[in-house]
């Protein structure tokens, strides 16, 4: 195909992508570096108070925001350099945190707060999606042929269901007296509540995670069980190797390229945990990555986005989806330089 | 036939696997069944503390809201007959009476016909027989089951529900059909070209994918909110507000969808042998003649296969419309949001249960019919890819 028709192909999802991917991106890298504010003026306000025999008077100086002639606030556009990054991390805290040799006081400020909750969220969904769907699939494997259709359409419905009506299914549940809970209090006798500390919102969200991600290794894996070689099987079975010895030998390294496949997957969208923050309504004790700048993007009380602070999170959020890319992006351009 | 024996498993362990797999689909559909159960009860019982009494719901019995035995059975006659004309005789008629190149038009017309006799049947016919049917019937005719769609009323008809339903519809709809347009002639270009710059692209497009949408919406933000004065020297008064416009977020869904429906498709072109191209090309087709006359006929499947994934990321997607959408426009994913927020009463929660059953349904439809193709996508990217 000679570039000019390639061109005209590709052209028209590169304009998308150019347009709302690309140049986004670069408006939210010099946002980050910029403030927006309404400009505020001091005035003076007298306030008096009747009194006897003068009036009481007293005189404040007040700061509200400047008004243009048709009564909308006057915003100024400031450079600011790296001051909503520093806003973000805290350094000094930081600092201040680690000389003290304090992980709760690190854990106070909201950016250490979500990065932790976000890595240990992704590292510790990964090994267990990967275990149950390669689980799934073997047993699905091993059963009856009739009964398979109706296994992977069960089996679809969690991966397939809006993830935050997922996550709310599975918090209604949990929350106040559902049934789980009553469950759990009946075979413990002791009172139990999911959602007043971290570490039982961590351990739902988890739970909901895998239940909504490992049907989807589950079909990628049982797709390649189908083409495992026969014989290879066969002669390992001669050479004497058990059961065990098969998996761990024969199908486990046959299936490498597609658990490298879901890990990737798993990894970039894993990274991304957001809705089960709104799901689980767990912002006051857990809260990710994705999440702080969505906070950051919804108005306050006073109706004000933080707009530059968003950007500076979002900047920070892409640093770490790209560190997490460079080891499976070096390794597919090896591959492609193999091929050429 | 030894290998045959020694492959075979011993009793033990095909158990266990029996068992597992149970226990798995129990846990895959059971949450999703309990909500379904819970929104068809009054408030007391949707939160009782005893499951059979959420099953059976005596409460919204007494109410009298209820199902005797001969409404459920058939109730759920009727329903597999449904479930069985639709995939026996449906595919048949159409197939019929559709002239070759309109079937599609044929499907489109056929199952919102069917649709509505089912709605009919189902919600203005049976009551009235069966209300009938009880009068008469006795002992048979007395409620054991504890049933109301008191819910699903208010959150329809009362909560406007049905206006998020088609803001979700008009969003999911634009996305599709442009993703789709855009993406097959990138995804084509892309198969058929070997080239470092496709390679690259492809790269591009990868780390597009994972990138977080809230990233992305932090760039949209203040543009669209501003978007009226930075297009005003351009478009003079005319210029809109993009905040709040449903087909900004469809132009953003699209491009945010882009990078995931390029690599789909390509990996489906790919399977296609360029053979076929050729061909076309040296009976005179331009390139551009064969991808439309030659290869598209061919791909439908992964056409369609895509399409699926398309609309799930469209109408699954909350994070994007709940930034960009302000209430009056809102799409029904953040629309929900804004109950269980508000919830302060248990019937508050029963309505947030009917609303996000209600958001389910017809994606446990679209698992039920296109099965096949959402596996085969599935596959396809892990395969090829």
């Amino acid at each position: 195909m000679r570039f000019k028709t390639f061109a005209a192909f590709v052209a028209p999802s590169l304009l998308m992508m150019l347009l709302f991917i690309a140049i986004p991106l670069f408006s939210v890298f010099t946002q980050s570096f910029y403030v927006t504010q309404p400009i505020f003026e001091r005035v003076e306000v007298e306030s008096c108070t009747p009194g006897f025999p003068n009036p009481v008077c007293t005189t404040r100086t007040s700061s509200r925001p400047k008004l243009d002639e048709n009564g909308k606030t006057v915003t100024e556009t400031r450079f600011v350099g790296l001051q909503s990054y520093r806003n973000l991390i805290q350094p000094d805290r930081v600092r201040a945190a680690v000389a003290a040799g304090s992980w709760s006081q690190l854990m106070t400020i909201d950016f250490w707060r979500a990065l932790r909750f976000t890595l240990f969220f992704t590292l510790v969904t990964l090994p267990m999606v990967i275990v149950l769907g390669l689980t799934i699939a073997m047993a699905v494997n091993n059963a009856v042929r009739s009964i398979r259709g109706p296994v992977i359409f069960i089996s679809l419905l969690p991966f397939i269901i809006t993830p935050i009506i997922g996550g709310l299914s599975i918090r209604w549940l949990f929350i106040g007296d559902g049934i789980v809970t009553r469950f759990m209090e009946w075979l413990t006798s002791q009172n139990i509540s999911m959602f007043s500390q971290a570490w039982t919102l961590e351990l739902m969200m988890v739970i909901y995670r895998v239940w909504a991600v490992a049907p989807f290794a589950f079909v990628i894996f049982y797709a390649g069980l189908q083409t495992v070689n026969r014989d290879t099987l066969e002669s390992a079975i001669v050479d004497g190797a058990n059961r065990w010895e098969r998996l761990r030998y024969v199908i486990v390294p046959h299936l490498m390229p597609l658990i490298i496949f879901v890990a990737l997957i798993h990894l970039m969208d894993s990274y991304r945990v957001f809705e089960e923050i709104i799901a689980f309504s767990s912002q006051s004790y857990v809260i990710s990555l994705q999440w702080l700048t969505y906070d950051l993007l919804t108005p306050d009380q006073s109706g004000n986005r933080a707009i530059s602070r968003a950007s500076a999170s979002a900047m920070l959020t892409m640093v770490g989806i790209v560190i997490l890319l460079i080891w499976p992006l070096r390794r597919t351009w090896r591959e492609h330089k193999g091929r050429t | 036939m030894a290998n045959a024996k020694a492959l075979q498993q011993p009793l033990g362990l095909r158990l266990t696997s029996a068992g597992f797999l149970i226990l798995w689909c129990l846990l895959a559909a059971f949450p999703i069944f309990w909500i379904t159960v819970m929104s068809f009860k009054s408030p007391v019982d949707a939160f009782s503390p005893n499951p059979l009494a959420v099953i059976f719901g005596p409460r919204t019995r007494a109410e009298g809201n209820g199902l005797s035995i001969i409404d459920i059975v058939l109730g759920l006659g009727l329903l597999w007959l449904s479930f069985r004309l639709a995939f026996g005789w449906l595919p048949r008629m159409v197939d019929r009476f559709s002239r070759p190149g309109t079937i599609i038009l044929g499907w489109i017309i056929a199952v919102m016909g069917y649709a509505l006799t089912f709605v009919l049947v189902f919600f203005v016919l049976l009551p009235v027989l069966l209300a009938g049917l009880n009068a008469i019937a006795g002992t048979l005719g007395q409620p054991i089951i504890g049933l109301t769609t008191e819910n699903y009323r208010a959150v329809w008809v009362e909560n406007q529900f049905y206006r998020n339903f088609i803001n979700s519809m008009i969003v999911t709809g634009g996305v599709v059909t442009i993703s789709l347009t855009v993406g097959t002639l990138a995804g084509y270009g892309l198969s058929r070209s070997g080239s470092n710059l496709a390679f690259w692209l492809l790269i591009v497009a990868l780390v597009f994918r994972a990138l977080p949408h809230s990233v992305l919406v932090a760039g949209y933000l203040p543009v669209f909110i501003n978007s009226a004065e930075i297009l005003r020297p351009i478009l003079g008064d005319a210029a809109p507000t993009l905040y709040g416009q449903p087909y900004a977020v469809i132009a953003v869904l699209v491009a945010i969808n882009q990078p995931f429906t390029i690599w789909m498709l390509r990996s489906f072109f790919q399977n296609i042998p360029t053979e076929l191209d050729e061909a076309a090309r040296v009976d005179g087709c331009s390139h551009f003649q064969a991808f439309r006359r030659v290869i598209m006929p061919v791909m439908w499947p992964g056409v369609i296969t895509t399409g699926l994934f398309s609309f799930l990321l469209a109408y699954n997607d909350f994070l994007v419309a709940s930034l960009l959408l302000d209430a009056q426009n809102q799409t029904m994913v953040p629309a929900i949001a804004s109950y269980f927020n508000r919830e302060t009463t248990t019937t508050d929660q029963v309505e947030a249960i009917a609303a996000a059953v209600s958001i389910t349904a017809p994606l446990f439809l679209l698992v039920m019919v296109f099965q096949r193709q959402i596996v085969s996508g599935l596959t396809a990217g892990a395969v090829k890819g």
